[in-house]
């Protein structure tokens, strides 16, 4: 989550779903949060009803959007166009929150001369390097000392930004020139004001599809929640992230979340409504290659990662609070290597695997499909479903030696090679695939402990309701025994590439017939002791950079402070932010950067805003939520010279993850593809990019472009109409725990495509019929949904048709349909290397689709169309 | 023991199908076929034997009160969720020959499948369409107002599950008034369509099941005038007799003329 991490220092949520109560207005974008988060929503149900504005902007006309205020259409893969348009509203009109933008953001910070904006190089910011498409971000670093070496800040290279603030080197950013009346020509509020210039509601009406009375209601309306008085919320969801651009569309969001001092305040905030469940948690423990538990940097080959000094050195900060990142990293390496693990051998830092080269989902299936890859482990995922192109990654299956898939049910992925529809069209032949695959039964999350962590980075503890059928075993049963078999043959073979695996620490005890590891214990490890005595640290202050101290991850420190007390299974909420019930990370702070709640000299902005705030007679921070800044540090303290870490944080810096305390409307680092947000096109567009015609779409990202995926032009006579895939509230992702149950299967039995009606009755379609979907990628066949909930936009003229496909269909279970993810592309954002979902280019025509080997002719011959 | 009801509210009703599900897996309710609809997001047609609990979805070319959506003409989505009102005088009961449907101690109307015998009188004779025959089964199935929850001091499984509280469960003249304060707040809030659906003025004789709704209540498939069949006993009795009369007189006058 780089767009919240370089924005204000924690790729997280800011904020729970239950203080949206306390918004003046709430602003969904990006997401359709009554369909996909029904639990969540009631907290927007509640809010309405006490008068808050609820704002929905969304392709489609959703469940949310029924019970929105005010719903406004968009054009997909224009939100930046449209956040944009709303950060010019609020500069152009100075509805900025003045006060809070001065003291708590970088607007004041004067940038170097060096830096040039994308208006002054037609779309592209200095340090472009078109030769490698990638960006050298020095010119961006604002400050004094542009320092730290071997790491080029931000560079799309084999590392991806999901660590920290991005791939990014330490650097000094404390001590910089600032412009407090905000009227230097370079000072970032200024060329703020620039870059946004063209964003007006006229261009927003043309290109978003927007009508400009609809604009200027929602930015009046979100705007005015702002100030002392009022605060504003944004929630959005993979509307946002499945784009080519998507952690610069949260960070425009974040942009006017700053502009409007809306961050750290009860009501405020940005809510990433996670896909599913721990979902966060599965970033903050990762399932994701470039990081490790905690959100620091795997080691990258050749960059960081000769030795453990030159790792600290590439990853500290000398400012604010990842000064600490040494102790994050030994603590961790303790947790994984134990006594294994001693200053002689850098704590074991050599054992860590390096990052080589593009690993994300994406690459290692195109790797995969290139014969690359031997064996897989897929767990809790379906990619023959879900994955982008799956196509594509279904014959990529074929090419593996061994796969493992371990689930509740034999899903679509492993049953690819016998019932997949490139068996039906004879693209692949079972008796010829080599692929060994063995399916495992897993056990569902009642029938196992441990815990979630969800939207609101709130770990919830859950307890086994059931054992589970048969040989059916948890995730941790299934680790656990592999990892302990592993180290058994690691044994006998003292080969050096063994020694990590031998070192790992792997006491876990086990219980019951079925001799399932304590997953307590897990908790416990992650939560963090003191080496000497196993006793439990209760937060990360307590961690060491001496070997000392070991834990798993550093920001969970605390959920089990002591052997009786996890307080991820606390039950007992005591207020709306939902304290005394679970878990929220870090140290139990539910609103993030809540120092922000207050004025610059501790006091509330006001009576119905207050949430932290300075008490001046016992000179400590205190308030309705545990304070997220150092408890006993006055909001008058100056740092001394040569302070380092939050020392060097003066008293009124609330971003306290950050180098210099502010929140960043520019991030001097952190992103691949640019300090400010700007209008790109999607990788396929039905438009040319209004403002700059050499960029079509972002620069950065990376179209994977080859025969086994291909793109269409921008735009393309043969696909002229907007497709975006999604989610309904009655199935789960792949559908593979939702098409089996009779309950779920039979409330959306077949897969379906909403169409407006003027596109029906142009393509000759009736409501109820079939359609025949196209994409430069693969084709399928749906139910027609007619309905006026989809509208045709007028964009630069001419018409555009917007259809939605959601993804919950396979060749498995009560209800079968066609995969809308045939459809997607495999493409790579420059950050997070995620696919872009929203905003392809499709055709919609009336009938079903050819059978068997004929449906690929239907699409050639459609491809072969002029 | 005070008399339940579920307040049903479709201004703060999300359309999720909770109560749907919740319903089913309590219930063990089989489910009710495979059939894409084109009807919305509606697959589950309407309430019967298998489905005791239905979410309607309403696509409608009107404003909702304030709210700003349609574009170019006016737009709004409803959804309310439909379920057995359980009659005062319910023509189900009253239609029932062999006293398998019962009035309970918590004042609802419950079918015992062991006493059915699967005429089907009840079915014609609800004037909500709400009772239904599993022709697998054979006999006749509907809400049991979760009598077991209830008996256990719980609520019935659709409210718990209820996200935002659209159903609600308590007590009858509570609920009502509480009806009563939340359409006068709709209306303040430019809601000027919210009215009550709470059939007391006609032969049912009120319900247990009372709603919020936007707009007309046939647009939910509700009867404005509800009436139990045993009403129109006298006039089909009498018609029945005076037709009996001008029969035998024909008769006679035929032979006598």
């Amino acid at each position: 989550m780089p767009g919240l991490g370089t924005s204000f220092g924690r790729g997280g949520a800011t904020t729970a779903p239950s203080d949206l109560v306390n918004s003046d207005a709430i602003l969904i974008m990006g997401s359709n949060m009554a369909e996909n988060h029904p639990v969540g929503f009631q907290w927007v149900i509640e809010a309405r009803e006490r008068g808050t504005k609820v704002i929905h902007v969304d392709p489609r006309f959703s469940r949310t959007s029924a019970m929105a205020d005010i719903w406004a259409p968009l054009r997909a893969g224009s939100d930046i166009l449209f956040l944009g348009g709303l950060i010019h509203y609020v500069l152009e009109n100075e509805k900025d929150f003045r006060e809070y933008v001065i003291h708590y953001t970088n607007a004041s910070i004067i940038l170097p001369q060096e830096f040039k904006d994308t208006e002054e190089l037609g779309g592209v910011f200095s340090g472009w390097d078109a030769k490698n498409r990638s960006y050298d971000s020095s010119t961006w670093l604002y400050g004094a000392c542009v320092e730290g070496g071997q790491v080029a800040p931000g560079s799309a290279g084999p590392h991806s930004g999901h660590c920290k603030e991005g791939a990014g080197a330490g650097a000094d950013l404390g001590d910089c020139e600032c412009d407090p009346t905000l009227s230097h020509p370079r000072c970032v509020y200024q060329v703020l004001k620039k870059h946004y210039a063209r964003y007006t509601p006229e261009l927003v009406e043309r290109f978003c599809g927007v009508p400009r009375e609809r604009f200027l209601k929602i930015a009046e309306t979100f705007c005015s929640a702002s100030g002392a008085e009022k605060t504003g919320a944004i929630c959005y969801a993979l509307g946002w992230t499945q784009q080519s651009k998507g952690p610069q569309i949260i960070r425009a969001a974040a942009i006017l979340q700053l502009v409007l001092g809306n961050i750290g305040r009860p009501g405020g905030g940005i809510l990433a409504l996670r896909g599913h469940a721990s979902i966060q948690g599965s970033t903050d423990i990762p399932t994701l290659y470039d990081i490790l538990p905690g959100y620091l940097p795997m080691p990258n080959l050749g960059l960081d990662s000769h030795n453990l000094a030159d790792y600290i050195a590439a990853h500290r900060d000398p400012t604010g609070w990842w000064w600490n990142f040494d102790k994050y990293i030994v603590s961790l390496l303790k947790a994984y290597y134990g006594e294994g693990a001693k200053k002689e051998n850098d704590w074991g830092f050599n054992w860590l695997p390096r990052v080589t080269g593009d690993h994300s989902h994406q690459g290692y299936f195109l790797e995969m499909m290139d014969g690359k890859v031997e064996g897989l482990f897929v767990m809790g995922q379906n990619p023959a479903v879900a994955g982008p192109n799956s196509r594509l990654e279904r014959k990529a299956l074929s090419k593996l030696k061994w796969l493992v898939v371990r689930d509740m049910v034999e899903l679509e992925t492993a049953t690819f090679w016998y019932d997949s529809p490139e068996v039906e069209r004879g693209e692949l032949r079972p008796e010829e695939i080599a692929t060994e695959v063995f399916f495992l039964p897993a056990a569902g999350q009642a029938e196992k402990d441990g815990t979630f962590t969800n939207t609101q980075r709130l770990l919830q503890w859950h307890q086994k309701a059931v054992d589970p059928p048969g040989d059916a075993r948890s995730e941790t049963w299934f680790m656990y025994h592999l990892g302990r078999r592993l180290k058994e043959k690691a044994k006998q073979d003292p080969r050096p590439r063994n020694a990590g695996l031998s070192a790992l620490t792997w006491d876990y005890s086990v219980g019951g017939t079925m001799q399932e590891p304590k997953v307590e214990e897990v908790l416990q490890e992650i939560n963090g002791y003191t080496v000497a005595d196993r006793a439990l640290v209760s937060g990360f202050t307590e961690l060491k950079a001496d070997g000392s101290t070991a834990s798993g991850c550093w920001i969970y420190t605390g959920v089990f402070p002591r052997q009786d007390e996890n307080r991820a299974n606390q039950r007992n909420s005591q207020d709306l932010l939902g304290h005394g019930w679970g878990f929220a990370w870090p140290a139990d702070r539910r609103v993030l950067y809540n120092r922000a709640s207050a004025r610059p000299d501790g006091r509330p902005w006001s009576e119905r805003k207050k949430l932290v705030w300075w008490d001046e007679q016992n000179r400590e921070w205190t308030g309705l939520d545990v304070p997220d800044f150092t408890r006993t540090k006055a909001p008058n303290y100056q740092p001394p010279k040569d302070a380092h870490g939050d020392e060097a944080l003066a008293g009124d810096k609330p971003f306290i993850l950050h180098p210099d305390g502010t929140g960043w409307i520019f991030a001097p680092k952190g992103l691949a593809d640019g300090p400010l947000p700007t209008h790109y096109e999607g990788l396929e567009a039905p438009v040319c990019n209004p403002l700059y015609p050499d960029h079509q779409s972002n620069p950065g990202a990376m179209r994977e472009e080859r025969p086994d995926n291909r793109f269409a032009t921008s735009p393309d006579d043969r696909f002229p109409y907007v497709m975006s895939t999604y989610r309904l509230t009655e199935h789960h992702t792949s559908g593979a725990m939702s098409r089996m149950l009779p309950h779920l299967a039979e409330l959306q039995p077949e897969f379906f495509c909403e169409i407006s009606p003027e596109l029906a009755s142009e393509r000759g379609i009736e409501n109820g019929g079939w359609v025949t979907v196209m994409t430069r990628r693969g084709i399928v066949e749906a139910r027609a949904l007619v309905t006026s909930r989809m509208r045709p936009l007028p964009i630069d003229g001419k018409l555009v048709h917007q259809v939605g496909v959601p993804y919950h269909w396979g060749t498995r279970g009560l209800v079968k349909g066609d995969s809308a993810n045939d459809l997607v592309a495999i493409s790579e954002e420059p950050n997070v290397r995620i696919m872009e979902a929203k905003g392809i280019l499709c055709d919609v025509s009336p009938g079903r689709r050819a059978r068997g080997k004929a449906a690929l002719d239907q699409l050639n011959a459609h491809l072969g169309r002029k | 023991m005070p008399t339940s009801a579920f307040l049903t509210d479709a201004s703060i009703c999300i359309g999720c199908k909770a109560c749907e599900v919740a319903c089913k897996e309590w219930n063990h309710i089989p489910d009710d076929g495979f059939n894409w609809t084109g009807q919305s997001y509606d697959n589950t047609h309407a309430l019967g034997a298998s489905t005791w609990r239905h979410v309607l979805f309403l696509e409608e070319k009107q404003s909702m009160g304030p709210q700003l959506a349609g574009i170019d003409e006016p737009f709004r989505w409803q959804f309310l969720s439909d379920v057995c009102k359980h009659c005062e005088n319910a023509g189900c009961l009253e239609a029932c020959p062999t006293g398998a449907i019962v009035r309970t101690e918590l004042e609802s109307v419950y079918v015992q499948h062991d006493v059915c015998n699967g005429c089907g009188y009840c079915v014609v004779s609800c004037p909500f369409g709400v009772v239904d025959k599993n022709h697998e089964v054979g006999t006749a199935f509907k809400c049991t107002f979760c009598y077991d929850r209830q008996r256990d001091g719980l609520m019935p499984a659709c409210a718990k599950a209820c996200p935002t509280r659209s159903i609600r469960f308590g007590e009858l003249q509570e609920l009502r008034q509480e009806a009563q304060v939340r359409v006068k707040e709709l209306q303040d809030r430019g809601y000027t369509d919210a009215q009550i659906y709470d059939p007391a003025g006609f032969s049912v004789g009120g319900t247990h099941a009372i709603f919020v709704i936007l707009g007309q209540p046939e647009a939910y498939n509700f009867p404005p005038a509800p009436e139990v069949p045993t009403i129109h006993l006298k006039s089909a009795w009498s018609a029945a007799l005076l037709s009996a009369f001008v029969v035998v007189l024909v008769i006679f006058l035929a032979f006598a003329l």
